[in-house]
């Protein structure tokens, strides 16, 4: 599927991406980026970092999730081409995140048709845990 | 001690504040090292061909397998850097160790990283700000972090927000 850079118009929608997160998604992520903290893996030590609930999710994998949606929106014509976020709220165990966006802008800059949104991660109760804005490029 | 004089903040960051540190290469990217972090972030459905097809990369665009923008070629080295300066992550007064939590980032990417590639890393630190927040005293510190491949090409700006409490 090739999204015409014409015919996108403000306020268009990125297809949600989802999935529950728990230890078998932030462990795989901590073998491939080494980030072994104990807070990700352990309750205890997530509770002595301040949260209640124990061991939580890597801001990291939210980016990465980011990333991957806009990603399988652009398709391999597309380019990402940049991303930036914010996190906001602590991603718990079994959480279902989704990534959300809209598109707030286009632009031709130095050839490139550039599409600007707005993103966020928001869990299953609706909460947004990681606002930020993406440019992708289309053909 | 009142929280109008309570800092986090060091000489060392004060000193380094806006110096680009010493240059930090990574192992070169192998296709495996692309294939997992992608089967990673991708869990539990398969990735996309791009991260593990040759045959249909070659087809694209990219001319070839190219890692995911995210990709993290760092992980994993031999040899652990030492800690460089420790007082560039704030210190407490009373000794007590910080915890550190990732704040956000703002990542710009340019060429593609592929397999092959070996990428050089360079980083200051760029600003900080402190305030009381849920976890009392807390300490942000934004850095900047840029990386080239072995063509000097620039592959990403990180502008990344550090939390210290």
């Amino acid at each position: 599927m090739t999204i015409d850079f014409d015919k996108l118009a403000v306020g268009d929608k990125l297809p949600e991406w989802s999935r529950r997160t728990g230890f078998a998604e932030w462990n795989r992520y901590a073998a491939v980026n080494e980030e072994f903290v104990p807070f990700h893996m352990d309750d205890e030590a997530g509770r002595r970092a301040g949260n209640e609930q124990g061991a939580f999710g890597m801001g990291n994998l939210r980016y990465a999730y980011i990333v991957n949606a806009l990603r399988d929106w652009v398709g391999d014509e597309g380019i990402v081409r940049e991303v930036g976020c914010q996190y906001r709220a602590i991603n718990q165990k079994n959480d279902v995140l989704t990534v959300i966006g809209e598109v707030t802008g286009k632009s031709i800059v130095d050839g490139e048709n550039r599409v600007r949104l707005d993103i966020n991660v928001v869990n299953q109760d609706g909460g947004a845990t990681c606002p930020g804005h993406a440019v992708v490029v289309l053909p | 001690m009142s929280n109008d004089t309570l800092t986090y903040v060091t000489e060392e960051m004060r000193a380094a504040q806006g110096e680009w540190g010493g240059i930090r290469t990574a192992p070169p990217i192998t296709e495996t090292d692309i294939r997992r972090w992608a089967m990673a972030t991708y869990y539990p459905r398969q990735p996309p061909r791009i991260y593990w097809d040759a045959d249909y990369a070659a087809t694209t665009q990219w001319g070839g397998i190219v890692a995911p923008p995210d990709f993290n070629p760092f992980a994993w080295p031999v040899q652990r850097p030492r800690g460089g300066s420790p007082g560039f992550s704030g210190r407490r007064p009373d000794g007590k160790p910080l915890t550190g939590m990732n704040g956000g980032q703002t990542d710009t990417y340019g060429a593609p990283m592929r397999p092959g590639d070996v990428v050089a890393a360079r980083s200051r630190l760029v600003d900080w700000w402190e305030r009381e927040g849920r976890l009392g005293h807390t300490l942000y510190v934004r850095s900047e972090i840029e990386w080239r491949n072995q063509n000097d090409e620039l592959v990403r700006t990180r502008m990344s927000i550090s939390i210290r409490y």
